[in-house]
């Protein structure tokens, strides 16, 4: 018996408005939950979400951890507006970190302005080659990709760890698994003096602009919307199902890689074991969150980012655990899915036959 | 192409942010009379029972010895991303004048950061980079290792012992040897072998491992992990555990033999004085028995008074300078010599430790 039956047109209006109410009901969430721990929830919340933005610097940390969510969030959006799940743009992005370090690594000693224009097609490619094989396993073999694209990011952390450990371990690190230090013409340029931020940001830039000029004016967003919702009807007015699978994939796989060259050859400048905080994971939330609109993306990618700058301030500041920002980006996320189960569904009230 | 922009482009598009960052930049200086602030970055929670916990029992001894003169802060669960430059940088802005990182994966992001802040002390536990204000402290955990290996080698009834191990660097190899070395000195036929659960913090890992193991037949388990999780499943299973880090009895009850105590407050006590004394200068600590940084303690019920006898006598030649674990002749783990009788592996060697010695089945994840 279903509680819930689909509304036959579901609100527009009530559709935009839900991130918005889920942000409301996660701020009184938050507060009981600030009350609970025996703070004061506004200088709790002032701390969380006005601290971190207090300074120039604040901003550039929250533009550099907001890029590559962004970046790879606009990438699954394509895909998830045609039904294709891709949950492994951790894997792409480790993948496409990879193939651009493997590049920084050989051109050590030659390197030039060539170097990083190289490393991104590399990472890009890498990552786009990584998604690739579950739109193989997907078309071919009518494989889930819910799972192949999340195992597959098992394997290319393997892969990471085994290219550290032994073939690219830096030879005079000590015998630790990592890479040499990138040299400066292998790393993105910050974009002021003293900050992390860097040119990186651009490629967000492009991809929040591609994907905006995709989604509002080409025909391509449709046929691959229907392809993924509606394989027999794509087929009959002549889209291919397998060709969205193709597409969704690649591009998902694409930003992920090109993320990763960001991380690597941007905050951390070396290949390691610890390349990403599971950017490719919260990049699902923000894609969602964002409604899988180009704008909507940027908006809760910045969110996002906030939220984990207020929970590293919030430890320090005010003493609060660590796992305050996993429970605020947890509760958001549940409370939008709240919100949309009600506004698809209204609820059924069972009469009981008399 | 948008991605390469001259500097000069981006540049004047965030200079309204470079100015507001440069004025927060400047650090207020500290008064005279303002106690010495020393901030500490942890890679778990305080409360894992035990390498963060020794850590930040080693934190509250510094600030009780130095009580008014010196105040702590700490971060726990930091994880070792790029992240951890931002909470590095963060304490240094805010004033913090010491400031140590608590393991391996903050060194890179830490020398960024000291480069920024010359007049900050910066310490990092168990890396090698240095600096002007950049140093490193680490312990000999292998002689708690060698230790634990002893009362193993004489506690063990099947031969087989086994380790629950984080991430293949060099110092957990080095504590798998030395184990493995200091349980054959006691009965040569012992082997052991190792499972990676690559992670320092994982209870849920660091129990399957133990389990695992314990199916093959181990019957004493060190663990080179953060949690008490290997002790609690050794206990449940009947077999036997150490503490490492931290006493663990209370998780271990008769099934913990001993623990490997590490006391950081001697490190952390020494670097607060040097500074508090301005006398502090770029120093590597590789501290051990014999300074009091790490210990044989806590011995359980399940431990013979002999066998307790034994790992004392061995850890006071420690102290003396008359054992070392990684003496001659020692093999490696296909019997090519590693050391020649009479000779010890020297410091160097012992810091890129990546063989296994003989006795230790495996291999080395790659």
């Amino acid at each position: 018996m279903h509680l819930l039956e689909p509304r036959a047109e579901p609100s527009r209006t009530l559709q935009w408005a839900a991130p918005p109410l889920a942000i409301l009901l996660m701020l009184l969430a938050g507060s009981v939950l600030f009350l609970l721990l025996g703070r004061d929830p506004l200088e709790a919340f002032r701390v969380f979400f006005i601290q971190p933005l207090e300074s120039g610097y604040g901003w550039s940390e929250l533009l550099l951890k907001a890029g590559p969510l962004i970046l790879i969030a606009e990438g699954l959006a394509i895909g998830f507006r045609a039904r294709i799940y891709n949950i492994g743009a951790e894997g792409q992005l480790i993948f496409g970190a990879v193939c651009a370090g493997g590049v920084a690594i050989y051109a050590q000693g030659h390197e030039g302005s060539w170097t990083l224009p190289l490393m991104v097609l590399a990472g890009g490619l890498g990552g786009m080659f990584w998604g690739a094989i579950p739109a193989l396993l997907k078309t071919r073999f009518n494989a889930e990709e819910t799972l192949t694209t999340l195992m597959l990011t098992y394997v290319a952390n393997f892969l990471l760890s085994w290219l550290v450990h032994i073939p690219w371990r830096d030879p005079q690190g000590m015998n630790f698994p990592q890479s040499v230090m990138f040299s400066d013409a292998e790393l993105f340029t910050p974009l002021f003096e003293g900050s992390r931020v860097n040119t990186s940001i651009f490629m967000a830039v492009v991809a929040v602009l591609v994907f905006w000029l995709l989604v509002k004016r080409s025909f391509l967003a449709f046929r691959l919307e229907v392809g993924g919702q509606a394989p027999t009807a794509a087929r009959y007015a002549g889209f291919s199902a397998q060709a969205t699978v193709w597409v969704s994939l690649c591009v998902s796989g694409l930003t992920a890689g090109l993320a990763g060259v960001g991380e690597v050859a941007g905050p951390i400048g070396q290949l390691n074991l610890n390349l990403s905080p599971g950017y490719g994971y919260a990049a699902i939330i923000v894609a969602y969150l964002g409604r899988l609109h180009p704008l909507g993306i940027v908006l809760s990618g910045l969110l996002m980012a906030l939220l984990y700058l207020g929970g590293e301030a919030a430890q320090m500041s005010l003493q609060l655990p660590a796992a305050i920002t996993g429970l605020f980006q947890g509760m958001l996320l549940f409370f939008l899915l709240g919100a949309d189960a009600f506004i698809e569904n209204r609820f059924r009230f069972l009469r009981r036959a008399a | 192409m948008a991605l390469f922009l001259p500097r000069s482009a981006s540049l004047s598009l965030l200079r309204m942010f470079a100015t507001t960052a440069l004025l927060g930049g400047l650090a207020l200086s500290a008064r005279a009379e303002d106690p010495l602030k020393a901030g500490f970055i942890y890679i778990g929670p305080t409360g894992d029972h035990g390498w963060t916990y020794a850590h930040d029992q080693g934190r509250k001894a510094a600030e009780a010895k130095f009580a008014g003169k010196v105040s702590t802060s700490f971060i726990e669960n930091v994880p070792e991303t790029a992240d951890s430059e931002r909470v590095i940088r963060d304490l240094a802005q805010k004033g913090t004048k010491v400031i140590f990182a608590t393991s391996f994966g903050y060194m890179n992001q830490m020398e960024k950061v000291a480069k920024a802040y010359p007049n900050t002390v910066f310490m990092h536990a168990t890396g090698y980079k240095t600096s002007k204000n950049m140093g490193t402290y680490d312990v000999r955990t292998y002689e708690g290792a060698y230790l634990l290996g002893v009362v193993a080698g004489k506690m063990s009834k099947t031969g087989k012992l086994g380790v629950v191990a984080s991430i293949p660097i060099p110092e957990v190899i080095r504590n798998i040897d030395a184990f493995t070395i200091g349980a054959r000195s006691v009965n040569p036929n012992i082997t052991t072998r190792a499972i990676w659960v690559n992670s320092w913090f994982d209870p849920g890992k660091e129990r399957e491992a133990a389990l695992a193991m314990i199916a093959q037949g181990c019957d004493v388990l060190m663990q080179n992990t953060d949690s008490p999780a290997v002790v609690q499943a050794a206990l449940e299973k009947g077999v036997m555990a150490f503490g490492w880090d931290s006493d663990m009895s209370k998780f271990g009850g008769k099934a913990h033999l001993a623990a490997s105590v590490l006391n950081w407050s001697v490190i952390y006590e020494t670097v607060l004085g040097d500074v508090l004394a301005n006398k502090w200068k770029t120093t590597s600590y590789w501290w051990g028995v014999k300074e009091g940084a790490v210990n044989i303690e806590d011995f359980g019920p399940a431990t013979p008074p002999e066998v307790k006898k034994l790992a004392e006598e061995r850890r006071d030649a420690i102290k003396a300078g008359k054992l070392h674990p990684f003496s001659g002749p020692l093999k490696d783990q296909s019997g090519k010599e590693l050391v020649a009788a009479g000779k010890t592996l020297d410091d160097g060697f012992l810091h890129g430790m990546n063989v296994y010695v003989e006795g230790v089945e495996g291999a080395i994840p790659k």
